[in-house]
C-alpha cells in the first residue's frame, strides 16, 4: 500500500458500503428528511414576528384572514417552499458538476452560470428594465443559459469534446470576463452598485411567490434530468472509457448533466442570487454519508442542501432582529465550520 | 554482510499507525540482481521504499555503505540509488529527451544544467533503452510500454551504482518484458547492483541472483534462487501447489503451478511424460 | 529557468553554452524569443502607461522626463506620480504571476492558485472592515489587509493540520471553506455599508492602483528582492516535483522540504501584492497558463509567466484608465477582462487544432 501523497489531485477512494450500507444510506436519508422538515416548521415559525407553531398549523390548515395567518399563508410559506427549491437545486447542481468533472472541488458556478447571472442582471439593472428581486429573474436566467453554453462551445471543441479540464478553464476564462463586464457597467453609477450588491448576495428575503412560480418548471424537468442522468453517471465515475465499455453515452452523458446545472442552478441563482458553498459542500456530506452511488447522492444533495438552505435563512432572520442576515452569508457560516470538522475527521472521499 | 551496500536492520515499517512491517533484516548483495517477490500487500514495495529513504522506519535503521541512509544529505543518496517508481507523472507535454534529461538532476546545479558527461549518460540511456528513436516525441503519445521504457531510462540516466525497480515490467507484453528484464541483466553484468520487487515469480528464478521472498511483512526465506526455491517455499509465500523444475532455457528453477483437482479444467499438454503428468496432478 | 517542448514536426534545438568544466547553460529557443517578446512589450506598456492619465505625455517626453530632462512640471507628473504606479503594476504583475505559477507547478492542476489559502479574502475581510466600520481608509485600510489575511491564511493552515501534517487535499478544502465564509462576510459588509464606503470598498476589492505612491511600493519591492534570488532553485525543485513524488525524491530532491518552502514562497508574494493594491483578480490564474503556452514548456515557466504576469497589469491598467473616460476603473476588471478573453481565445483555437 503506497504511502498517502501529499498531493492535491488525489484523494483515497471510498471504502464501499456493504450490505447493511443501503438500510444506513436510507435511514440517513430518513434523518435528513425529518431535519428537512422541522425545518420548514422553524422557517414558518421564526421571524421579525414570532408565531407559535401552534398557530401556524392552525393557518396552514384552516387558512383564514388573521394577520398572523396571513403572514404565514402569504409570505412565509412560498419563502418556505423557495427555499427548499432552490436549496435543493443547488445542491443536486453541485453533485452533479462533481460527477460530471470528476472533480470533488468543482462547484456549479464552474460552468460559469454565476457569472452569466450576474452580468445579465446588471445589464438589466443600467437598462432600469427590472428591480433587484423582482423582474430581474428572467434575465438572470437567461444570462446563466448563455453563459453555460458558452463554456460548454469553448470547452467542447477539438479532438475529444469536452473533458473536466477543458469544462474548468473555460469557465474560469468565462467568469473572468464577464465579472471584468459587470463591473465595469456596476462602477459608472453609484446606486446601481448598491443594487447590484445587494442582489449579489444570495437571499431569500422579499422573495416568495413570483420567483417560486416562475422557476419551478425548470427546476423540475433539472431534477428530472438528473434523475435519469444518476446511473450514467455511476459509469462516468469509473473513467471515460470504462464508461464506454459498460454502454453509457458519455458525451449525451455530458451534454445532459451541463443542461441539468444550467437549468438546476440558473433558476436558483435568478431566483435568490448567486449562492456559493451550497454546491460545492452538501454532495461532500452526502458522499461521506452515503458512499459514491450518484442515485443517493444526488437524493441526499436535494434534502441537505434545502435543509441547509433553510436553517440558514431562519437563523439569518434572528440573529439581527428587526432586520435580517442574508441566507447567502448565514449558508458559509453556518456550513464552513462543519464542513471543516468532517474534512478533518475523514478522509473526504473521491467520486 | 556487513559489506552489503544496502542493508536494512530490524526496521519496523508503519503507514500512518499501521505496522506493515516488523523487524526487517536483509542485505543487498554488491553487485548482485537482486529480486523481492511475494504475494500482493505483503510488503514488498514499502520495504524498497524504506531502502531507498522515502519512507522512515519506525525502528531499525537502514544503512547505505555503512552509514545510516537519514544522515545522508539527500544529493548524496541521489547520486549512490536510483529508484523506478511504480508509478509516475509526466508533465503535459513533455518530450521523450527532455524527460530522460530530468534523471540527471542530482548531478546538476544551478549553473551547471548540461555538461558533457550529461549529455552523454542521456544519450546511453536512450539507446540501451530503445527509445533513441521516439527522442523527440510526447511522452503523452506513447504506449504503455514505450512509456515504461522511457521512465526506466530517466532511471538509468541517474547513472547510480544501484538501481532499484518497483516492479518494472508492469504493462508490458512478454516480449518488452523479457527485454526490460534482459537489459536489467546486461546492467547487471557491467556491475550495477540492482534490486528490483517483481511479481512474476519465474521472471525473479531466472534473472536474480539473490532472491528475497516475504509474506505479511515478514522475510520468509533470503538467498540465491536455486538454493532457496523448493515447492515447500512456494507453497508457505504464496499458497500454490506447485512442483519446481528445472528451467529448460535457462537451468533457474521453474515454478510449473500444480493441476486444479481431478475433473477440473485445463488441457494437458501433448507429448508431456507420463511420470510427469502424474506427478502435476498430484 | 524554462523548458521548452519541441514542437511535433520541427525539433527545437537547445543551445548549451559552456564556459570550462564547471558552468553549462541550456537555453531553448521558444522560451528566450518568448521572453525577449514580452521584454519589449513590457517596456512599451511602461512608457504608454506612464504617459497616461489627465496629462497625457508622449513617449519621447516620458523617456526625457525619466532620466530627469524636461521641464519640472513633467518630470513631477511622471517621477512622482506616475512612476510608482507604472512600477506597482509591474511588480505586482511580477508577484502573482510567479504565484500562481508556482502553485500550478505543485498542484499539477491548471485552476491551482495562490487563493486557496485564503489570504487574499482574509485581506479582504480586513481591508472592508477597516473601510465601512471603521470608516478609515490609506495607510490604515493596507494595515487592515495583512491583518486580516494573516489570520485568514494561519487559520486555514492550523485547521487543515492534523497529525502527520497537512495533507494537500485537506489543505485545499479547508481553504476553500475559509474562503468561502470570508466572500460571504465581504459580501455582508459590502451590503450593509453606505453608499461612498461601499463604492471605495468596491474599488479595493477589484484591486486598485489608484494613488499608489512610493510608499506603497517600496515594500513590494523588498519583498520581491528578498524572494528572486530564490526562485532560480525554485524552478529546478519544481522541474522535479512535477514528476510526481516518489520520481521527486528518487531524484534527491526533499519532497515535503521543497513542497513547504515553494507553498511559502507563493504565499508571500501573494501578500505582498494583495496588501499594496489589493486583490487584483485572475491575473495569477491566467498569466501561468498563457506563459506556458507561448513558450510551449510542460509547465509553467518561471520568468516567462512573471513577464506575461507585468505584460497583463500594465495593459490592464492602461485600459483601465482610458477606456471609460472620466473614470477610472479598478485594474482588476481589466485583468480579469484581458486575461479571461485571452485564455479564452488560446483555449478554444488550440482545442481546435487538437492540442491538449
Amino acid at each position: 500500500m503506497p504511502a498517502a501523497p501529499v498531493s492535491a489531485t488525489a484523494a483515497a477512494p471510498a471504502r464501499p458500503r456493504a450490505g447493511r450500507g443501503r438500510l444506513a444510506a436510507g435511514g440517513g436519508l430518513a434523518l435528513g428528511l425529518f431535519a428537512l422538515l422541522l425545518a420548514a416548521l422553524l422557517s414558518l415559525a421564526v421571524g421579525a414576528r414570532a408565531i407559535p407553531l401552534h398557530d401556524v398549523i392552525d393557518a396552514l390548515l384552516h387558512g383564514g384572514g388573521s394577520e398572523q395567518a396571513t403572514i404565514v399563508n402569504s409570505v412565509r410559506v412560498p419563502r418556505t417552499l423557495l427555499g427548499i427549491v432552490v436549496g435543493a437545486a443547488i445542491g443536486v447542481a453541485g453533485a452533479l458538476m462533481q460527477a460530471l468533472t470528476r472533480n470533488p472541488l468543482a462547484d456549479p458556478g464552474l460552468l460559469g452560470v454565476n457569472a452569466g447571472a450576474s452580468a445579465a442582471v446588471v445589464i438589466a439593472l443600467a437598462a432600469g428594465a427590472a428591480g433587484a428581486t423582482s423582474g430581474s429573474i428572467w434575465f438572470a436566467f437567461v444570462g446563466a443559459a448563455a453563459a453555460s453554453v458558452a463554456v460548454y462551445a469553448i470547452g467542447g471543441s477539438g479532438r475529444g469534446g469536452s473533458t473536466p479540464v477543458r469544462l474548468a478553464l473555460a469557465g474560469t476564462a468565462l467568469t473572468a470576463a464577464l465579472t471584468a463586464v459587470i463591473y465595469g457597467i456596476a462602477l459608472s453609477d453609484p446606486r446601481l452598485l448598491q443594487q447590484y450588491n445587494l442582489w449579489s448576495v444570495g437571499s431569500l428575503g422579499n422573495r416568495g411567490r413570483e420567483q417560486l412560480d416562475a422557476i419551478l418548471p425548470f427546476v423540475l424537468a433539472g431534477a428530472l434530468l438528473a434523475l435519469l442522468l444518476s446511473r450514467p453517471l455511476n459509469a462516468l465515475a469509473l473513467g471515460d472509457d470504462s464508461a464506454r465499455a459498460l454502454g453509457a453515452r458519455v458525451r449525451w452523458t455530458r451534454i445532459g448533466g451541463a443542461l441539468a446545472i444550467t437549468l438546476l442552478c440558473g433558476a436558483a441563482t435568478a431566483a435568490a442570487g448567486p449562492m456559493y458553498f451550497l454546491g460545492l459542500t452538501v454532495p461532500h456530506v452526502g458522499r461521506a454519508v452515503c458512499g459514491p452511488d450518484q442515485r443517493w447522492v444526488l437524493a441526499y444533495s436535494a434534502v441537505l442542501g434545502a435543509a441547509l438552505m433553510l436553517v440558514a435563512d431562519v437563523i439569518g432572520r434572528v440573529v439581527v432582529r428587526p432586520g435580517e442576515l442574508q441566507a447567502g452569508v448565514m449558508v458559509a457560516i453556518i456550513g464552513a465550520p462543519v464542513f471543516i470538522a468532517l474534512v478533518r475527521r475523514k478522509r473526504i472521499a473521491a467520486l | 554482510m556487513s559489506d552489503a551496500p544496502l542493508q536494512a536492520r530490524e526496521v519496523t515499517l508503519a503507514y500512518d499507525g499501521t505496522v506493515v512491517a516488523r523487524e526487517l533484516t536483509v542485505a543487498i548483495p554488491a553487485h548482485g540482481f537482486t529480486a523481492i517477490v511475494g504475494p500482493n500487500a505483503c510488503g514488498k514495495s514499502t520495504l524498497l521504499r524504506a531502502l531507498v529513504r522515502m519512507l522512515k522506519p519506525r525502528a531499525g535503521s537502514v544503512l547505505l555503505d555503512g552509514a545510516e541512509i537519514t544522515s545522508l544529505p539527500t544529493k548524496q543518496v541521489a547520486r549512490r540509488i536510483g529508484l523506478l517508481p511504480q508509478s509516475s507523472v509526466a508533465p503535459d507535454g513533455i518530450t521523450v529527451e527532455e524527460l530522460v534529461a530530468r534523471g540527471r538532476h542530482p548531478h546538476q546545479r544551478l549553473l551547471r544544467q548540461w555538461s558533457r558527461e550529461d549529455e552523454r549518460a542521456v544519450r546511453e540511456a536512450m539507446e540501451q533503452t530503445a527509445v533513441d528513436q521516439l527522442a523527440d516525441q510526447l511522452v503523452d503519445e506513447l504506449s504503455g510500454g514505450q512509456r515504461q521504457r522511457v521512465w526506466l531510462a530517466m532511471a538509468l540516466a541517474q547513472a547510480t551504482p544501484l538501481l532499484l525497480l518497483d516492479e518494472p515490467t508492469t504493462f508490458l507484453d512478454i516480449a518488452h518484458q523479457m527485454e526490460v528484464l534482459d537489459l536489467c541483466a546486461e546492467l547487471h553484468g557491467r556491475g550495477r547492483t540492482l534490486v528490483a520487487v517483481l511479481h512474476d515469480l519465474n521472471h525473479a528464478c531466472r534473472y536474480a541472483t539473490h532472491l528475497i521472498a516475504m509474506r505479511d511483512g515478514a522475510v520468509v526465506a533470503q538467498g540465491p534462487p536455486s538454493e532457496i526455491v523448493t515447492a515447500e517455499l512456494v507453497e508457505r509465500v504464496f499458497g500454490l501447489r506447485c512442483l519446481v523444475v528445472p528451467c529448460p532455457a535457462s537451468g533457474a528453477p521453474m515454478v510449473v503451478p500444480a493441476a486444479r483437482a481431478p475433473g477440473g479444467g485445463g488441457a494437458r499438454p501433448a507429448g508431456q511424460p507420463a511420470a510427469l503428468a502424474s506427478q502435476l496432478s498430484a | 529557468m524554462s523548458s521548452a517542448l519541441a514542437s511535433a514536426r520541427r525539433p527545437a534545438r537547445a543551445h548549451v553554452v559552456r564556459v570550462g568544466e564547471t558552468v553549462s547553460l541550456r537555453l531553448r529557443r521558444r522560451p528566450l524569443v518568448a521572453g525577449a517578446a514580452l521584454v519589449a512589450l513590457v517596456l512599451a506598456l511602461l512608457v504608454v502607461s506612464v504617459g497616461t492619465g489627465d496629462f497625457p505625455i508622449g513617449p519621447a517626453g516620458v523617456v526625457k522626463a525619466l532620466v530627469g530632462q524636461g521641464d519640472a512640471g513633467t518630470v513631477f507628473v511622471v517621477r512622482d506620480l506616475r512612476l510608482p504606479r507604472a512600477v506597482c503594476a509591474l511588480l505586482i504583475g511580477v508577484a502573482l504571476a510567479i504565484s500562481g505559477a508556482v502553485f500550478q507547478a505543485l498542484t499539477r492542476n491548471p485552476l491551482g492558485s495562490p487563493d486557496i489559502i485564503g489570504f487574499q479574502q482574509g485581506a479582504s475581510v480586513g481591508a472592508l472592515f477597516v473601510i465601512t466600520v471603521l470608516g478609515a481608509s490609506g495607510v490604515a485600510v493596507n494595515g487592515g489587509a495583512l491583518a486580516g489575511g494573516a489570520v485568514c491564511a494561519l487559520a486555514v493552515y492550523g485547521l487543515a493540520f492534523k497529525r502527520g501534517g497537512t495533507s494537500g487535499y485537506r489543505l485545499i478544502l479547508v481553504g476553500i471553506a475559509i474562503g468561502f465564509l470570508m466572500l460571504s462576510l465581504v459580501n455582508y459588509l459590502l451590503a450593509r455599508a453606505r453608499v461612498e464606503q461601499a463604492e471605495e470598498a468596491t474599488r479595493w476589492l477589484l484591486g486598485s492602483l489608484n494613488g499608489r505612491g512610493w510608499s506603497d511600493v517600496v515594500p513590494l519591492a523588498v519583498v520581491l528582492a528578498a524572494l528572486l534570488p530564490a526562485l532560480p532553485a525554485a524552478a529546478r525543485a519544481l522541474r522535479a516535483l512535477e514528476l510526481g513524488d516518489d520520481s521527486a525524491h528518487a531524484l534527491g530532491v526533499r519532497v515535503e522540504r521543497a513542497r513547504l518552502a515553494l507553498v511559502a514562497l507563493a504565499v508571500a508574494l501573494v501578500a505582498a501584492s494583495t496588501v499594496a493594491a489589493g486583490p487584483v483578480a485572475f491575473v495569477a490564474l491566467t498569466a501561468p497558463q498563457i506563459a506556458r503556452r507561448l513558450a510551449r514548456a510542460p509547465s509553467p515557466p518561471l520568468l516567462c509567466s512573471a513577464l506575461t504576469g507585468t505584460a497583463i497589469v500594465l495593459a490592464a491598467d492602461v485600459a483601465a484608465q482610458r477606456l471609460v473616460p472620466g473614470t477610472t476603473l479598478p485594474v482588476g476588471v481589466m485583468t480579469g477582462a484581458f486575461g479571461g478573453l485571452y485564455l479564452a481565445w488560446l483555449l478554444s483555437t488550440e482545442w481546435r487544432r487538437g492540442r491538449a
